[in-house]
């Protein structure tokens, strides 16, 4: 592998945050913080975009940024798994960017040209800032440290309403996941580097051999236990309490950045810091799948009561995440390709469906599915790309979801884990069971009485951008060759 | 001239000490310039004087020419010139921001006379770091503490006078105990240089006179820093004084004792004895360390009043001190010495923005901060930085010291320690978020905030300086342990 040193990671990091100080250089001018936040969206995109030919031809870049302890370094790397990651939040974040403008001028209409809206704008930037950096992180504390940025500079966005109720589900996100962290996840780290005084990626993992099991074994749980942005339960109370945040939030971030970041951050431990084979002979990976599978089911079973849009796909969420966590923890070739699949794919998914939820919010100010009763013909749109994001969840082709669920499902049967097999199906008939209804209220049930039926849709910057991801999802489906080809290289690595 | 420098950094502010009220009388300014000029003397000596020991190694002083053991010696060595220098740069931020601070929470007739027992204060703790004589430690000891009630007993508050009388009450029991200590020693090996007692005691450790003399040393210690549970007269204290002096209280005052002490247990002790014949000592003071830990960190969540909350913060924090210390392995103590650097530069940057909020508002209670991050946006943020780096946060200095406890412990493969820091830190992020959440995400009355003066530059500035060396010197972690690694082999021997 050819390992190159290059600033281009670094800057593809900054870029987002010079917008944030030009953002607070210039307050209360809602055209400079507009044209800021896309400029800064589409160069980090470019950049994420020129550094994908290098790592195709299996290239690795690398830039080391400074020492803080020996061992512990802050590096930038970026390889085949950290560029699945990097791409797909870049590309939707540039879409969400218009999103949130369109959702922010609508929503909060008398405060747009404020100081508030430019602090949401700044900590959104912040916020992927630290996504990117996630992906791009050269080594397990530069991880640990883009990962508590991330938790610090979305809590200002969840709890951006100041209602009671904002504040209550912020707290609920901040202890959650900074109290795991804390808690769980920097011992893991710490018990990592005392025993092989580094924290470094490597493809074979770096614990192997150097620790006692027992050892291996509590710091594999703490990882676990500690990485609470993958929602595996009993870990997973933050998501639904995130909800109150404003809907480009809950898209971008809920469905996307943080929560990618979680199950990025469990494959990069099980693969890069435990190693496959580690995991395999102590049967840590068996115990993984179980837990995970236990998590789809359970959290589509709380979504299916969910009046809620928003706390359905919130649990929706909990559930699909597990599927990532699923694959690699069954650790076949195939698995792992669904699973880096999965990350990719469920994004645009539920990027889609949370962007509907918005778009429906600000149109009609509905946010319970009761209430949606032929909303399909006044937000034909909308409910359209809901419906495409609809059948990704549930895996039906032309939709992309289905290409990641084969994989698992191919997964599962290599790893002869019949009864994985069967979750998967279930989890299939269960996100059927709470994704269908809404699509058959939407567009068959006629409108409730003393509603007028007429086209109503939300401003074009939000049906655009879901529009964009839903047909996203499409392509994906019939073109999907880039991102399994760095699948495919991600499981030839190891 | 430079090789009177270790004895100048103490002389010099000595005299101006003098100076300062008699000063005062013509100009109150003038006063405080001499306390500025003072500190700022002695930050750059000691500055100088850590420069020479990272170059030429450990320097001996000796006073008036006497050689010890008969004459009284300074010794700076990596650790006291390290911790000198962190007293008298805090010290001089801390003046900085005094001036202002000062003349808002004190009475005009009293502000020379403050100002001369400040700084007779700061020369008690720059003795007490110096001095390699133990008696002469003693006499610093009280210099720094009858000063410091004082101090406390000046603020506005109508307690403050009788939160310095405990002080006084309590200290002056600790100050005996330790004077009862070096007396023992005294009559156990008739010498008071700790490097001679250092090479004396060993083969008197079986003494019931040493024993003793070492019982009264910690408890004496402990009462000084405020270990738990011989804590009780610092919440008040620190929360009663003027802003200046809780800061400068509480981010050298007790850290100048735990080196004291450090000095008594590794210097005229040494570590062997604690590591073959008095093996219960260490594992009783980390049973200590972590209870102190533990219980500052809940009290400080029962407080309403942010200093209150501040100070038992504080109690805690002496619990990783100490925790490093009794750990008695290399990494350990590393740890616990960079936790003396770091918490003095967190807990001033706390206390020191805490001080601009209470300027000429008076707030002091946790709930009355609503709103106040859009207001005062820059002593908030210093706010934010230090509570982050109490907590722990990576890139902060909170961190580092806790990764080297952590590490520590493990060396003595004593892995529930490990809980311990951690559970603190969460216990801390419950509390500081509390904070948190009323300055910026908690929506304050408006009438409220507009009614708020602004904070003079004088006090933002130094608040800035010291929040922002708390990301400094979390991310260059290096240097510090760099200093403090050669500090702990050195003590170690």
């Amino acid at each position: 592998m050819d390992v190159v040193t290059s600033v281009k990671p670094l800057y593809a990091i900054l870029i987002s945050l010079i917008a944030v100080g030009l953002i607070l250089a210039f307050p209360r001018k809602p055209t400079f913080r507009e044209f800021f936040t896309v400029i800064s969206a589409l160069v980090t995109f470019v950049m994420v975009l020129s550094m994908l030919p290098w790592i195709l031809q299996g290239g690795i870049l690398e830039y080391h940024i400074i020492t803080v302890l020996p061992g512990l370094n802050i590096a930038l790397q970026v390889d085949a798994l950290g560029m699945v990651f990097a791409l797909t939040a870049s590309f939707l974040w540039l879409v969400t960017s218009f999103y949130t403008i369109g959702y922010m001028r609508s929503h909060y209409p008398k405060d747009y040209t404020g100081r508030s809206v430019d602090r949401f704008f700044a900590f959104f930037l912040i916020a992927m800032t630290s996504a990117i950096g996630t992906a791009f992180a050269g080594n397990l504390f530069t991880l640990y440290i883009f990962y508590e940025i991330l938790t610090l500079c979305t809590y200002p966005l969840v709890a951006y309403d100041k209602t009671q109720e904002a504040l209550y589900g912020a707290q609920k996100y901040l202890i959650h996941l900074l109290g795991t962290s804390l808690l769980f996840f920097l011992p893991a780290m710490f018990l990592t580097y005392y025993y092989t005084g580094t924290l470094d990626f490597s493809t074979s993992g770096i614990l192997a051999g150097n620790a006692p099991d027992i050892v291996l074994v509590v710091t594999f749980i703490l990882f676990i236990a500690g990485i609470a942005k993958a929602a595996l339960m009993p870990f997973h109370a933050w998501l639904p309490a995130a909800m109150v945040a404003p809907t480009p939030v809950s898209a971008l971030l809920h469905a996307v950045a943080v929560v990618k970041a979680g199950v990025f951050t469990i494959i990069r431990v099980v693969l890069f810091i435990f190693g496959a084979d580690l995991v395999q002979g102590l049967n840590l990976g068996y115990y993984l799948a179980y837990f995970a599978a236990f998590t789809i089911i359970v959290a589509s079973l709380i979504a299916l009561r969910q009046d809620n849009l928003k706390r359905r796909l919130a649990y929706s969420t909990i559930s699909q995440l597990s599927y990532t966590i699923l694959g690699v923890a069954l650790l076949t070739p195939s698995a792992i390709t669904g699973s880096v699949l999965h990350l990719v794919i469920h994004a645009f998914g539920k990027i889609t469906l949370f962007f509907a939820a918005g778009a429906i919010y600000v149109a009609s100010g509905k946010t319970e599915i009761s209430q949606m009763n032929g909303i399909g013909k006044k937000m034909p749109f909308t409910m359209a790309a809901f419906t495409i994001g609809a059948l990704s969840m549930i895996s039906i082709p032309p939709a992309a979801g289905f290409l990641s669920k084969w994989y698992l499902t191919m997964g599962a049967v290599e790893a002869n884990q019949l009864a994985l097999v069967a979750v998967l199906a279930l989890s299939s008939l269960l996100n059927a069971a709470y994704f269908l209804p809404i699509v058959y209220r939407a567009f068959l049930k006629p409108v409730e009485n003393g509603e007028k039926v007429k086209m109503k849709e939300a401003p074009a910057f939000m049906v655009g951008g879901l529009m964009i991801t839903a047909i996203a999802v499409l392509c994906l489906f019939f073109a999907p060759s880039v991102f399994l080809e760095l699948a495919r290289m991600i499981v030839a690595a190891m | 001239m430079t090789e009177h420098f270790p004895v100048l950094v103490i002389i010099i502010p000595l005299v101006l000490a003098l100076i300062a009220p008699v000063a005062g009388r013509l100009n109150k300014i003038y006063s405080w310039a001499i306390a500025l000029l003072a500190t700022l003397f002695s930050f750059i000596t000691s500055m100088l004087l850590l420069h020479q020991v990272m170059y030429n190694g450990t320097i001996s002083y000796w006073m008036g020419g006497w050689e010890p053991p008969w004459g009284i010696e300074y010794v700076l060595d990596y650790l006291s010139a390290f911790v000198l220098v962190i007293v008298t740069f805090l010290a001089v931020a801390v003046t900085i921001f005094a001036r202002h601070s000062v003349t808002n929470e004190i009475d005009d007739n009293k502000i020379p006379a403050f100002y001369g027992v400040y700084l007779l204060f700061i020369v008690g703790l720059m003795g007490m770091i110096v001095t390699g004589d133990i008696f002469n430690l003693y006499v610093f000891l009280e210099i720094s503490s009858l000063t410091g009630y004082a101090l406390v007993a000046m603020g506005k508050r109508r307690k403050a006078p009788l939160a310095g009388f405990r002080y006084l009450v309590i200290g002056t029991v600790g100050a005996t105990f330790i004077l009862l200590g070096i007396g023992y020693l005294y009559i156990a090996t008739g010498t008071l240089n700790m490097a001679d007692l250092g090479a004396r005691l060993p083969g008197l450790f079986n003494s019931k006179l040493v024993i003793t003399a070492f019982a009264f040393f910690a408890i004496g210690f402990s009462i000084k820093i405020a270990l738990f549970p011989l804590h009780t007269w610092l919440p008040d204290a620190y929360t009663y004084a003027p802003s200046a002096v809780s800061a400068l209280m509480a981010s050298t005052g007790t850290k100048v004792g735990a080196y004291s002490f450090i000095r008594i247990i590794f210097t005229v002790f040494g570590v062997k004895v604690f590591l073959n014949q008095w093996v219960s000592v260490p594992y009783f003071f980390l049973i200590i360390a972590s209870v102190a830990m533990l219980v500052g960190s809940i009290l400080a969540i029962a407080q309403t009043n942010i200093k209150k909350m501040l100070a038992y913060s504080s109690v805690s924090q002496i619990g990783y001190i100490m925790l490093g210390v009794f750990l008695m392995n290399p990494i350990g103590l590393q740890g616990g010495l960079l936790h003396i650097f770091n918490h003095a530069l967190m807990k001033c940057a706390l206390f020191l923005s805490v001080g601009c909020i209470a300027y000429k508002t008076g707030i002091s209670n946790i709930n009355d901060l609503k709103g106040l991050g859009f207001k005062k946006p820059y002593a908030m943020a210093a706010f934010t930085i230090g509570a982050l780096s109490m907590i722990g946060i990576p890139l902060t200095v909170g961190f580092v010291s806790k990764w080297y406890l952590a590490l520590g412990s493990l060396e003595n493969g004593m892995w529930y320690l490990i809980p311990v820091i951690v559970i603190s830190s969460i216990l801390m992020l419950v509390y500081f978020w509390r904070v948190i959440d009323n300055i910026y995400f908690k929506a304050g009355e408006p009438n409220d905030v507009a009614k708020i003066p602004a904070t003079p530059a004088s006090m933002i500035i130094p608040t800035i300086i010291v929040a922002a060396l708390c990301l400094v010197f979390g991310t260059l972690a290096f240097i510090p342990v760099s200093i403090t690694e050669k500090a702990a082999l050195l003590l170690l021997g």
